[in-house]
């Protein structure tokens, strides 16, 4: 039993803090979560630098021989910052793929871009109607000769306009809700048919709708077997999940903190309302559901590569946790700073509207509680057989 | 006791019903977000109510209230929340209205009842400050006897819409050696026009501005604008209050918003069904409804009881505090109902000035930035911990 981090993994945090400390300060973000481009290219490449983008890759890959723990660290210290370059997207979605199912060949392509940081992608996964389900897929891919021919409609892709390339998920066959007959592309975003309406999110960040009108699709770019990707979609998923459960951490971590020192400043009937026992208990139940996030994140993320009903168990049981914890501290930071919290100006606000839109991303608290529950039930019939 | 309407009742209420369905503005229907209005749309249905003489129907008739029973007003509510109505703003009508008719004098109503009434004259309330929010008396703004004048000096804050506003009712210390900050506080009313006064929108985290802080520097107001008697103002502030609290409880709006709930939850899919059919959805639509009607019920006996002739007491904290508590998991449970498309940022976008946001179900635009906009509730009007406390005091008796 082990809950420290390596030597690689402190330095990785401490060098992530000091960066985001000197260039990431709240109005720096805010100046460019309004601007134009909506995130900051330069940023990228100093996280390309420090090797962040090389930190969970193997070293035969190109990478620092690091693995989800490093992801782990990263993805805590951007959530105090409330970061919102592509990191998920690209290093742990994409890269993920490339990583457990990319040829040779898609992996000199790809990967060596994106550790350099040249090479942003995004991940279109979700559909209009498909709520959660990574089955539910009525994106369609046609085999072609050489080459597949995609059309549909992803919904909200997240860091799209400025990913130069997709990972798109696509029924080669079967029902829409089928389990099989499910593949994994990479796609160029600028290929022939494929449109996207861009926006921004009400956390800061910016998202598409991509549309594809028969695209076509080399069969190079096909990622692991035709039919056969849920299985892979849900482990990178599994890993998706648990890097936003690190973030939430993060956040939740400066949400409660911000909120006890204002507690302490802000005086009311002659003295600081953090003398109050109300909001006493109450920041201390934040303090706990930050506590329990943080157990919950390392239990999730140590699980990450265990045999897959361990491992979806822990994800979905983590982000239930996070969902909880993320909504209780986001509501009660905002109540404890009283109208302050309310305003744009004030840094917190912005953690609660990151934490609540976390819980909507792969999966929220009642998706990730019945998948636990059936997975415990089927547990329970298998022992019973 | 009896839950039955009579004859009576179903006649006002098709008879209200007809009215708002054929005076309505047009422009207004389907309208989702106040905040986003022109002024002119903000008070179109108040003065077409105000030309009906059902603008204030809270008030004493003789002051141009309608005389309704406590039946006909939860009539009149829930009627107006199936349009989906934007109400005459309540700064005029449920507080400074009721302040100025029981503690203004003769030409002070006539000066600004019909205002109100009518929808000409839009009202904004100066009481919170950055100092002074729970601990309200704790208010610094000062307001110094010059001749025939008052000379307010101070900062308020969280004044809602002070932007269109053309009046202002403003607590101001009046008697900085008073033994108790509650006394040498007065009730003032000032013309937003009067030099000095400065309104500066604030953010808030929904992306509107519906907020300002208000700025006064040498603000001259004549002293007949003084309501009621000098340093007596935390008496009308707090009849204000206790007014404002009664109105919070917001029944007929949240059971309008169950309602648009389940619409989407029976829209939106989860593993191909209606969101809605899903058991675990379902039961917090459940909840949300079955708590409603708690509050629902404690608001008619409340009501009932003011029929009687018992002011809204203490009791109004339980209102304030269940129904922005019910408010709030609405919201909550909307976002959660649209998923993805809970995320997209519409307002400002695009930036054609079209509105059309191309991205995502209509309904599910207003649901993130309206949870978020909604934790406001659970602050403002003595935040729902001061609601705790009164209850506490006034009630147990601790």
């Amino acid at each position: 039993m082990d809950f420290n981090f390596s030597d690689e993994q402190t330095m990785i945090r401490d060098s992530l803090a000091r960066l985001l400390r000197d260039q990431y300060d709240f109005d720096t973000r805010r100046k460019v979560t309004g601007s134009e481009a909506g995130w900051r290219p330069e940023m990228w490449q100093q996280f390309a630098e420090l090797g962040l983008l090389a930190a969970p890759f193997s070293e035969e890959d190109g990478g620092l021989g690091g693995g989800s723990i490093d992801s782990m660290v990263i993805m805590e210290e951007f959530g105090k910052a409330l970061v919102v370059e592509p990191y998920v997207p690209t290093i742990v979605c994409a890269g993920g793929f490339l990583k457990h199912a990319g040829t040779p060949e898609q992996k000199s392509e790809h990967l060596e871009a994106i550790i350099g940081g040249e090479r942003v992608f995004a991940f279109a996964y979700a559909e209009p109607r498909g709520r959660y389900d990574l089955n539910d897929l009525e994106t369609t891919a046609k085999k072609d000769g050489d080459a597949y021919t995609l059309n549909g409609h992803k919904a909200v892709v997240v860091g799209a306009p400025w990913a130069s390339h997709l990972i798109v998920t696509a029924r080669t066959s079967g029902d829409r809700r089928d389990k099989d007959g499910i593949s994994v592309f990479i796609v160029e975003k600028d290929a022939k048919g494929v449109t996207t309406r861009d926006y921004p999110t009400v956390d800061g960040r910016r998202a598409s709708e991509v549309y594809f009108e028969n695209v076509t699709v080399p069969a190079g770019n096909l990622i692991g077997e035709e039919g056969k990707a849920l299985p892979l979609i849900e482990r990178i998923v599994d890993e998706a999940t648990v890097a936003v459960c690190a973030e939430a951490m993060g956040a939740m971590g400066v949400a409660h903190k911000q909120t006890v020192e204002y507690s302490k400043q802000r005086k009311q009937f002659g003295i600081a309302i953090g003398k109050f026992q109300v909001l006493q208990h109450r920041m201390v139940d934040m303090f706990m559901e930050h506590e329990q996030s943080i157990s919950m994140t390392y239990m999730a993320t140590l699980k990450l590569d265990e045999d897959e009903v361990t491992r979806k168990k822990a994800v979905s049981a983590a982000k239930v946790r996070i969902g909880q914890g993320g909504r209780f501290v986001g509501q009660e930071a905002i109540q404890i700073h009283g109208g302050m919290g309310m305003t744009d100006e004030l840094a917190v606000g912005h953690y609660f509207k990151r934490l609540t839109m976390i819980d909507s991303e792969y999966g929220n608290v009642d998706f990730h509680m019945r998948r636990y529950s059936r997975l415990s039930g089927e547990d329970q019939a298998m022992a019973a057989e | 006791m009896n839950l039955e309407f009579t004859p009576e009742e179903v006649a006002f209420r098709k008879e209200v019903r007809e009215f708002i369905e054929n005076n309505y503005p047009e422009q207004l229907r389907g309208v989702g977000a106040r905040e986003d209005l022109n002024k002119e749309d903000m008070l179109a249905w108040h003065q077409i109510l105000g030309q009906k003489g059902w603008s204030v129907p809270a008030w004493p008739e003789k002051y141009g209230g309608t005389g309704w029973t406590p039946t006909q007003k939860y009539i009149w509510s829930e009627e107006n929340a199936r349009m989906d109505t934007i109400m005459p703003l309540p700064f005029g009508v449920s507080m400074v209205g009721p302040v100025i008719y029981t503690f203004g004098s003769e030409e002070m109503k006539a000066k600004h009842l019909p205002g109100i009434r009518d929808g000409s004259v839009w009202w904004c309330q100066g009481y919170s400050e950055p100092g002074a929010g729970s601990d309200l008396a704790s208010l610094k703004t000062t307001a110094v006897r010059d001749g025939d004048h008052y000379v307010i000096n101070g900062q308020k804050t969280w004044t809602t819409l002070a932007q269109h506003a053309d009046w202002g009712f403003f607590l101001c210390r009046t008697d900085p050696n008073a033994a108790k900050p509650q006394e040498g506080i007065s009730f003032i009313l000032a013309d937003m026009n009067t030099p000095g006064i400065e309104v500066k929108p604030i953010k808030t985290i929904d992306g509107g501005v519906e907020v300002n802080e208000t700025w006064l520097t040498d603000v001259r107001v004549p002293v007949e604008n003084l309501v009621g008697k000098e340093n007596e103002g935390w008496t009308y502030a707090k009849f204000l209050l206790a007014h404002e609290r009664s109105g919070i409880a917001g029944v007929a709006r949240s059971k309008r918003g169950v309602e648009k709930l389940r619409q989407i939850a029976s829209t939106e899919l989860l593993e191909g069904k209606p969101l809605i059919n899903d058991d675990d959805f379902l039961r917090k639509v459940s909840q949300l409804e079955i708590d409603l009607t708690a509050l629902e019920f404690t608001e008619l006996r409340t009501l009932a009881g003011e029929a009687q002739g018992k002011g809204p007491g203490p009791e109004s904290s339980i209102l304030k505090v269940k129904g922005t508590e019910i408010q709030q998991r609405l919201t909550e449970l909307t976002l959660e109902a649209v998923g993805h498309y809970g995320h997209p940022y519409f307002r400002g976008f695009p930036e054609d000035g079209s509105n059309e946001f191309p991205i995502g179900p209509d309904y599910a635009h207003q649901a993130a930035p309206s949870y978020f906009n909604m934790r406001k509730t659970s602050i403002y009007g003595g935040s729902n911990e001061i609601q705790r406390n009164i209850i506490t005091k006034m009630i147990l008796g601790l």
